[in-house]
């Protein structure tokens, strides 16, 4: 994503959330969106069929 | 740093040494608890683990243990231990801090967590709540609100975190014994970086009941301690189901004190291999090396996937820990310590697909490393990548790239209580401690506990002792 893209998101996504992101604090969260979307690319990479259960069960 | 004198021997006794003094009636536990209150009064200062120290409950509870034994009533196995808890444990009368500005707020606690309440039934005496980063969401010990922690073998270093007070306080001479939570290795990096035992157990081993969250998917509570034994006797004392806990796994208590001198006999124990002998400083290669040979180990094996690991339980951290403070975010997020906040804001924000993917992948990625216990009892890791850094420190260097310093700190420890494995934290003594991870398979604190107590009564593994201004 470029900054642009990412200034977009963090910006309809504080919208959605209302939350209020000060323009001092905006590096920062777009610098960890990054790291998420980083981090997110690596576990996406990993190839899960559809069959592939989540770790927790709820039991009723 | 100038040459100090190592800290005194009254000041560096084992919670059991303590217990059986107190139990044989050749000192009071108001001694023990008045002595304790006073190294606190005159070490927090500099350290700054605690951030709230219950003087008068503790002496109460100090007395009422000594006129129990005078009346003639044995007294329980931890009688007049001294312990602390980190600042994220309620206790009754205080608002449960975990580290914030904002908690400050709360009505204070009604109750004690569950593992207070036990532990002062077998006989120790809460002294205090500990400092820690804000809401755990923290590898470095300091906190903008209540200022940082320090280490005690050198107090320009962090000593670690989340639970920076529980490392500071216990390798700070100022108790014996302290409560952390690990959710990614916040019990795990603070025992390295102060050289102290540590133990994470199983998840769900122990009630979390009476805590404030961070990462319901991921959060344990654990003991942090000078020696083997003293984290066995509090573990066992703490153990049990609590059914108010709902992530409470029902298991009979399995006390493991009676077998902790069994030795290493007969269990098959191995190196961790790829992902951890990669991007560690030379401190901590020696440090797994050193606790490899202690205990013989020729074999390595391989964790598969634990890059994967540690970036599936990243997901799960932020987005449980932005959903748990969306409404203080939206309210007050001024008042969050600047760095928590802004991951905790990008926290929010992560699509629900990720968080989907990274609990499927956690299943299968469990079911992986399970396979390698069915052929080894423990496994051997490093704690953290390196010594503790700086204060402030933002950025180190690891396999040649400049990395920042908090999210690094837990690249060891995230993979494995990413699936709730059961580690004890050992300490190697040094320029600087550092620690090794002795792994277990689920619920087998016993076969680490064991391997920890082994590296301690031959020397491999020992709780230094920091100089003392």
């Amino acid at each position: 994503m470029t900054d642009a893209e990412l200034d977009a998101y963090m910006d309809a996504s504080a919208a959605v959330l209302g939350l209020t992101i000060a323009p001092e604090w905006r590096d920062a969260v777009r610098a960890n969106l990054m790291v998420t979307f980083r981090l997110a690319a690596v576990v996406e990479e990993f190839d899960l069929p559809d069959e592939a259960e989540p770790a927790p069960v709820f039991s009723a | 740093m100038a040459e100090q004198e190592p800290m005194a021997e009254q000041d560096w006794r084992s919670a059991t040494d303590i217990a059986a003094a107190v139990i044989a009636g050749t000192v009071s536990a108001r001694a023990i608890v008045d002595a304790a209150l006073n190294r606190i009064a005159t070490r927090n200062g500099v350290l700054n683990a605690f951030t709230d120290v219950t003087a008068d409950r503790a002496r109460a509870r100090a007395a009422a243990i000594d006129a129990e034994r005078a009346a003639g009533r044995k007294p329980g196995p931890l009688a007049g231990v001294p312990f602390a808890v980190k600042n994220l444990f309620d206790v009754e009368g205080l608002p449960t801090r975990a580290g914030s500005k904002i908690n400050r707020d709360r009505a204070p606690a009604t109750h004690d967590a569950v593992l207070i309440t036990r532990l002062e039934r077998a006989g120790a005496v809460l002294v205090g709540a500990l400092n820690m980063g804000e809401y755990a969401y923290d590898f470095t010990g300091e906190n903008s609100h209540d200022g940082p922690s320090r280490n005690p073998h050198d107090t320009t270093r962090m000593p670690g975190g989340s639970s920076g007070g529980s490392g500071a306080a216990v390798a700070g001479g100022m108790v014996p014994l302290a409560l952390g939570s690990d959710t990614n290795g916040s019990i795990r990096v603070p025992a390295s970086l102060c050289g102290l035992f540590g133990l994470k157990p199983t998840f769900g081993r122990l009630p979390r009941t009476g805590s404030f969250p961070f990462v319901s998917s991921l959060d344990h509570l654990g003991p942090l301690a000078r020696t083997a034994g003293d984290l066995a006797s509090a573990y066992d004392a703490m153990q049990g189901h609590d059914a108010e806990d709902p992530f409470c796994a029902q298991r009979l208590k399995d006390p493991v004190s009676d077998r902790l001198n069994d030795g290493i006999g007969g269990l098959r124990i191995a190196q961790a291999g790829g992902y951890f002998r990669t991007n560690l400083m030379p401190e901590a290669e020696r440090a797994v090396r050193h606790i490899a040979d202690a205990l013989g180990v020729s074999q390595e094996v391989e964790l598969p996937a634990a890059g994967r690991a540690r970036a599936a339980a990243y997901l799960i951290t932020a987005a449980e820990g932005g959903a748990l403070h969306l409404a203080r975010l939206r309210e007050r997020p001024a008042d969050f310590d600047p760095d928590v906040r802004d991951r905790l804001i990008a926290a929010t924000m992560i699509p629900a697909e990720m968080v989907i993917r990274a609990q499927k992948f956690r299943r299968w990625y469990q079911r992986a490393v399970l396979r390698l216990f069915e052929d080894v009892d423990a496994i051997i890791a490093p704690a953290t990548p390196c010594y503790a850094p700086s204060l402030g420190q933002k950025t180190f260097v690891l396999g040649g790239a400049e990395l920042p310093v908090r999210a690094n700190l837990g690249l060891f420890t995230q993979p494995i209580s990413f699936i709730g494995l059961p580690v004890v934290a050992v300490p190697v003594a040094g320029a600087m401690p550092i620690g090794v991870q002795i792994i277990a398979a689920p619920w087998r604190e016993d076969v680490a506990l064991r391997i920890a107590r082994h590296l301690e009564a031959t020397g491999a593994a020992v709780a230094q002792r920091p100089g003392v201004e």
